[in-house]
């Protein structure tokens, strides 16, 4: 889950990480009023749950009441890569001498915790990573010991000369790994961090994501959820035990596992057509769960034909085709329905399936494939 | 022969007392898994079907010589099992959990290391020879005893490929769903090399997913170390970046992670790639020429 800017600004103040003033605003009026406290430059800052925010227009450094009311009239409501601003925030404009890259990740190959430190900061971290890989320093950190005030000076020291600033980077970097443990982060990143002309060391962005694993832990976090529609729906389904994320094509899915799932979108595409979603209902062949799962698909306006694709393993296919049955019942189903059985009691779920009207059956996942891509195209 | 698990292999279960946890041990208890013990804190003196139940692993290894533990503990409380068994000795940790916060797991890996203990998982289905040995949840009656080994990331699309194999007459060796996490225990490459130690294992098959590099690093793995065949498939060619594809590991960051660059990299390695399930038995008679035993 990622949170905004703000939002991971008002962690980091909770753990003394020291931030700039700033103020929420959603509306020009607000953006004026934060203005006028400040009394001087400030700078405009879309909150959007995506990168890029500066190349797109969504960044403005304002020396002027106007330049403000000019900013903020074209940040707020404005796109960024498909999503619309709706809030902004306020800051005073810093006299920057200096900005590094600072980033905590969870590791797949390291299998811990990774630091990551870089003088060229302020530029995406991806960009130095596919062109300068050697210009980030990357250090994992012991999980038992965490990470200690010497390991993070001894990596400031190798982008910065200054005493001072190393020990105050240090400092932060401490407090940032607690955020990132007791917080359950996936990312916790600070692009730049920057030294400004009073010698003083800021977090001036901030990014952080949680894990979604760990969302037990932490049931505040549903509060600082900031939902696209699509995600919304996606939310929704994992309430119901499905996993669904909607795509843009016409052929709907519903499919029990994820690599599965992702195999028979694969399918779809390989076949020359275009899934409608990733939908995978799990385990049970729990009627409501197919009922549920139904209800996405034909709630896409998008989706022409539907790909039902079961294979059975502790979950039976006969118990399936009986959920299925039972959910036909229960909705009307108004486009094509093809749908593919295999694995346990896969011949007994077809027999139960044989006299339906509204299925199309299938017996391999290309046969599958080939047949609902045919009945979206007669839609 | 296989790997990992065989007759010789003793399993505890940790969470036998939950519905899943009992349900699971009937199940490899039936296809003749020597399940020696159960781990439920507070029901030790009970039993599950026979199986005794102890308070701790370290109880249960003592009184069973317990060697392999399996882990159906919630999520919450999953790696803190992991660890446990660990401590007690156990040297193979099958993960069966889904859920588990990454930093939790991260915690318990230099435990794992320290004791010298494997992990398989988490958020996998375990792992079975066939006609040997079951520790996991995968449907027995698919799979047949052969000379093929399978590595797989994911849980329904591994018994896809398996059925296609059987039904086309080749066997397994072992089969291992090792997760679909982004922090896991065992990883293709160990598992690789243990296959290629296997005097009954000529192929192998390998089924990855978008996300992370392990593909990439198995490729360049198989050209340096390994000289059996091994086909390999990718799940996710038609998944969108940023958006986790169900498992928490499939996920395509910044553009790294794809299909493509994966499909690529195995190809450059000399290893088959299938482009649908239905491919693989094809590829894998080819592969193994006179080896293929029906």
């Amino acid at each position: 889950m990622k949170i905004h800017e703000y939002q991971a600004k008002e962690i980091f103040a909770e753990y003394q990480i020291p931030v700039q003033t700033f103020f929420v605003c959603k509306t020009v009026d607000e953006v004026v009023n934060a203005f006028d406290k400040f009394g001087g430059p400030v700078v405009v800052k879309a909150q959007v749950l995506v990168g890029g925010r500066g190349k797109a227009g969504g960044i403005k450094f304002c020396d002027s009441k106007e330049k403000a009311i000019e900013a903020a009239t074209s940040i707020i409501g404005m796109d960024i890569k498909g999503l619309t601003v709706e809030t902004v925030i306020v800051c005073s404009a810093v006299d920057i001498a200096d900005e590094i890259y600072v980033g905590l990740i969870t590791d797949r190959n390291t299998k811990s915790v990774l630091l990551m430190v870089s003088a060229e900061g302020g530029v995406e971290i991806e960009e130095v990573a596919k062109t300068n890989p050697e210009k980030i320093i990357k250090i994992p950190i012991d999980p038992q010991i965490g990470l200690l005030p010497h390991q993070a000076r001894n990596v400031f020291f190798k982008v910065m000369k200054n005493g001072n600033h190393v020990r105050q980077a240090a400092d932060i970097l401490v407090k940032l790994y607690k955020v990132f443990i007791e917080k359950d982060c996936s990312l916790a990143e600070i692009n730049p961090l920057v030294i400004d002309k009073n010698d003083k060391v800021i977090a001036l962005d901030a990014k952080v994501n949680f894990d979604d694993n760990a969302m037990f832990r932490h049931p505040d976090y549903e509060a600082l959820a900031d939902y696209t529609d699509d995600e919304k729906l996606e939310v929704e389904a994992n309430e119901r035990g499905l996993s669904y994320v909607k795509l843009d094509g016409e052929i709907g899915c519903m499919v029990n596992g994820a690599g599965l799932a992702m195999a028979t979108m694969d399918m779809i595409n390989l076949y020359g057509g275009t899934p409608a979603n990733f939908l995978d209902i799990g385990g049970s062949s729990n009627p409501q769960k197919v009922i549920h799962a139904m209800e996405y698909l034909m709630n896409d306006k998008n989706v022409k034909a539907v790909l039902i694709n079961i294979f059975g393993g502790i979950t039976r296919c006969d118990d399936v085709a009986r959920g299925l049955l039972e959910a036909f019942k229960q909705m009307d189903v108004k486009m094509p329905v093809v749908i593919r059985l295999s694995g346990t009691n896969a011949k007994e779920g077809k027999e139960l399936l044989k006299n339906s009207k509204e299925l199309i059956t299938a017996d391999t996942m290309a046969e599958a494939a080939k047949k609902v891509i045919e009945a979206a195209k007669n839609v | 022969m296989s790997i990992l698990i065989n007759k010789d292999t003793k399993l505890v279960v940790q969470g036998i007392t939950g519905r899943d946890g009992g349900f699971h041990t009937l199940k490899m208890k039936e296809y003749g898994t020597n399940v020696v013990a159960g781990v439920s804190p507070g029901k030790e003196g009970t039993n599950v079907d026979g199986i005794p139940v102890f308070n701790t692993v370290e109880n249960a290894v003592k009184a069973t010589g317990a060697n392999t533990s399996i882990v159906f503990v919630p999520a919450p409380f999953a790696a803190d099992a992991v660890a446990e068994a660990a401590e007690a000795g156990i040297k193979l940790i099958i993960a069966i959990s889904e859920g588990i916060p990454t930093v939790d797991v991260i915690r318990i890996t230099p435990i794992l290391e320290k004791y010298g203990a494997k992990m398989i998982g988490p958020n996998c289905p375990g792992l079975i020879s066939p006609g040997k040995s079951l520790a996991g949840i995968l449907p027995t009656n698919i799979f047949k005893e052969g000379n093929v080994g399978l590595i797989s990331r994911s849980g329904t699309l591994t018994y896809e490929m398996v059925n296609q194999l059987t039904t086309n007459g080749i066997g397994q060796s072992t089969c291992i769903g090792i997760g679909g996490d982004p922090i896991i225990g065992l990883h293709y490459i160990e598992l690789l090399a243990m296959f290629e130690a296997d005097i009954h294992t000529d192929a192998i098959v390998l089924c990855g997913e978008i996300g992370g590099d392990a593909e990439e690093q198995a490729a360049a793995f198989i050209k340096e170390n390994i000289t059996k065949p091994v086909v390999a498939f990718i799940a996710g060619q038609s998944a969108p970046p940023g958006k986790r594809m169900g498992h928490a590991g499939a996920l395509i960051t910044s553009g790294s992670g794809t299909a493509i660059e994966k499909i690529k990299a195995f190809e450059a390695a000399g290893v088959k790639v299938a482009k649908e399930p239905a491919e693989i038995p094809i590829l894998v008679k080819k592969a193994l020429g006179d080896k293929w035993q029906a």
